[in-house]
């Protein structure tokens, strides 16, 4: 209950101010005008093709970048050998910042769906190489000891021993991989405007200055990320249940 | 401990140490070097346009030049100043409000459910809005990387707050210290290293959102590097700017990592597992 006072007196005062013209009702609309453009617009227009172009390409990319991180990451944490050659170079890398690589993406894959994609999954890439090697790291000693003992080979010490072992950590990277792949996908957007998709629904909405169609986007962009991060902690919740604790 | 150390062992284990410093740097380096020379292999026999892939000596040249004309210094000079304002302003304002909802559960009902719907929308998410409302000059940008810089530290300080071992609270109970004591002596000190974990991340989320930020609307700065290249297909410019960025989030996040990890060495390990 408590929780609820300050967001209604930011809606109060909001209502107030574009009421009373304290703002420009063109630069703060009131509330109910809001709720009518969204609702209109959900009706008309084609925000659920937008919608789902952003899903799809998020999610694809998502996919693209966790198998090939959970692949490299495993590599690195794996063999040494492997570390010691790449993981230097990739901690560096990995301090462009994500956004930094938008300019030579388009250059090279130009500004259609692929580049999208490739940005999308360049951002879940990172995140999973780390903690997968991070993972795979930290296996504890007697469990390969164990396995050592056992005689297993190589395959099934992987199988075995590293990948459970290391589950914890990947589902961290998954995590991570998917607020950072939705992150993309809207830095995607806005950067590269061709075609659908929620990023260029706000974009267009800020060219225009159609204040209730930048919010609309802007609550359906939250809306997304807000889910996207419950069904990854639900999931990871699920999947940890044997961990003893 | 330390007397006990005979000289020469000491020596010794210093010389092993840095030798093997040497062969980890090698092993680091002859990745990139390879990378180098079928950059340079691939773009002397032409394998793939200049516009693509610029030869290595270009992008060199390209450095040199932003360098000496001082462009490279000047609009890191400006991206610096913006992430140092936008972060001191978010992360005050986090610690603020990580402090105050870690110590007063009231404060907690009523901000929490507010600051969890303004993280939900990532930093990215709110410029077009901000450009609506605040225009597309300074303070936008100064707003935007407070936003990235705030939530983690605000995130951190919380659980750090929280974290503190009851048994440490106790000892303070015993001492019957009261509210600013317990405050100063007990709760912040032993919250510091989650908070500098919190300040890591933040600056890590400033600088990305400083180059979104000025992608989107900027004269100046290092991202408008990036966007200048881009326009004018100079990819040479493109990948000067982006190691520029790079090198910066490095010595940033190494820095900051190396304070975090002097700051973590007092803490005794039982403590640190209590706490974790």
């Amino acid at each position: 209950m408590k929780g609820l006072v300050l967001p209604a007196v930011v809606l109060l005062a909001w209502e107030a101010a574009s009421h009373a013209g304290v703002i420009d009702p063109r630069i703060l609309p009131p509330i109910e005008s809001v709720l009518r453009a969204g609702w209109l617009i959900a009706g008309q227009r084609d925000v659920w093709v937008d919608l789902g172009a952003s899903l799809a390409r998020d999610l694809s990319g998502f996919a693209i970048g966790a198998v090939a991180g959970l692949i490299v990451g495993f590599v690195l944490g794996r063999f040494r050998i492997c570390a010691s050659l790449f993981q230097p170079s990739f901690d560096v890398v990995k301090q462009i910042a994500l956004f930094a690589w938008i300019p030579l993406i388009s250059m090279w894959f130009g500004t259609g769906e692929m580049a999208k994609v490739v940005f999308v999954a360049l951002g879940a890439f990172v995140p999973m190489v780390l903690n997968t090697a991070e993972g795979v790291r930290s296996t504890p000693d007697w469990q390969t000891e164990v396995g050592r003992t056992l005689c297993l080979t190589r395959w099934q010490m992987t199988r075995r021993i590293y990948l459970p072992a290391s589950v914890p950590s990947i589902l961290t990277g998954t995590h991570l991989a998917l607020i950072y792949s939705w992150l993309a996908t809207i830095g995607a957007e806005y950067f590269m405007t061709t075609g659908p998709g929620l990023g260029g629904l706000i974009i267009e909405g800020r060219d225009r200055f159609a204040m209730d169609l930048v919010m609309l986007g802007v609550v359906l962009l939250g809306l997304i990320g807000f889910a996207l991060n419950g069904i990854a902690e639900l999931a990871e919740h699920r999947l940890l249940r044997w961990r003893p604790t | 401990m330390r007397s006990l150390v005979l000289p020469g062992r000491t020596a010794s284990r210093t010389a092993a140490q840095a030798a093997e410093r040497l062969q980890r740097l090698g092993f680091a380096l002859i990745v990139p070097l390879l990378l180098l020379l079928m950059w340079a292999v691939a773009a002397r026999h032409g394998w793939m346009p200049p516009q693509i892939l610029p030869a290595p000596d270009v992008v060199g040249a390209t450095i040199v030049d932003l360098w000496q004309s001082g462009d490279l210094l000047s609009n890191t000079a400006i991206s610096l100043q913006r992430v140092v304002e936008g972060f001191a302003l978010g992360a005050t304002c986090g610690f603020v409000l990580g402090l105050a909802m870690g110590l007063s559960p009231d404060v907690e009902a009523f901000v929490r459910p507010l600051f969890t719907a303004v993280s939900q929308v990532p930093a990215l998410g709110w410029i077009p809005l901000l450009m609506l409302l605040v225009g597309i000059g300074e303070p936008l940008k100064i707003i935007v990387i407070a936003r990235a810089a705030g939530v983690p530290v605000a995130l951190n300080t919380l659980a750090g707050v929280r974290a503190v071992p009851p048994q440490l609270i106790e000892v303070g109970r015993i001492f019957r210290f009261r509210r600013p004591q317990m405050l100063r002596y007990v709760v912040l000190p032993a919250a510091v290293p989650p908070m500098f974990t919190g300040i890591r991340y933040g600056l890590t989320h400033a600088w990305t959102a400083l180059v979104a930020v000025e992608l989107l609307a900027s004269s100046e700065g290092l991202g408008y590097l990036l966007v200048w290249g881009q326009q004018m297909f100079q990819l040479d410019e493109v990948i000067a700017a982006m190691a520029a960025i790079g090198l910066i989030g490095y010595v940033m996040d190494y820095g900051l990592a190396r304070i975090e990890a002097h700051l973590q060495r007092w803490r005794p390990v039982s403590v640190q597992a209590g706490a974790a």
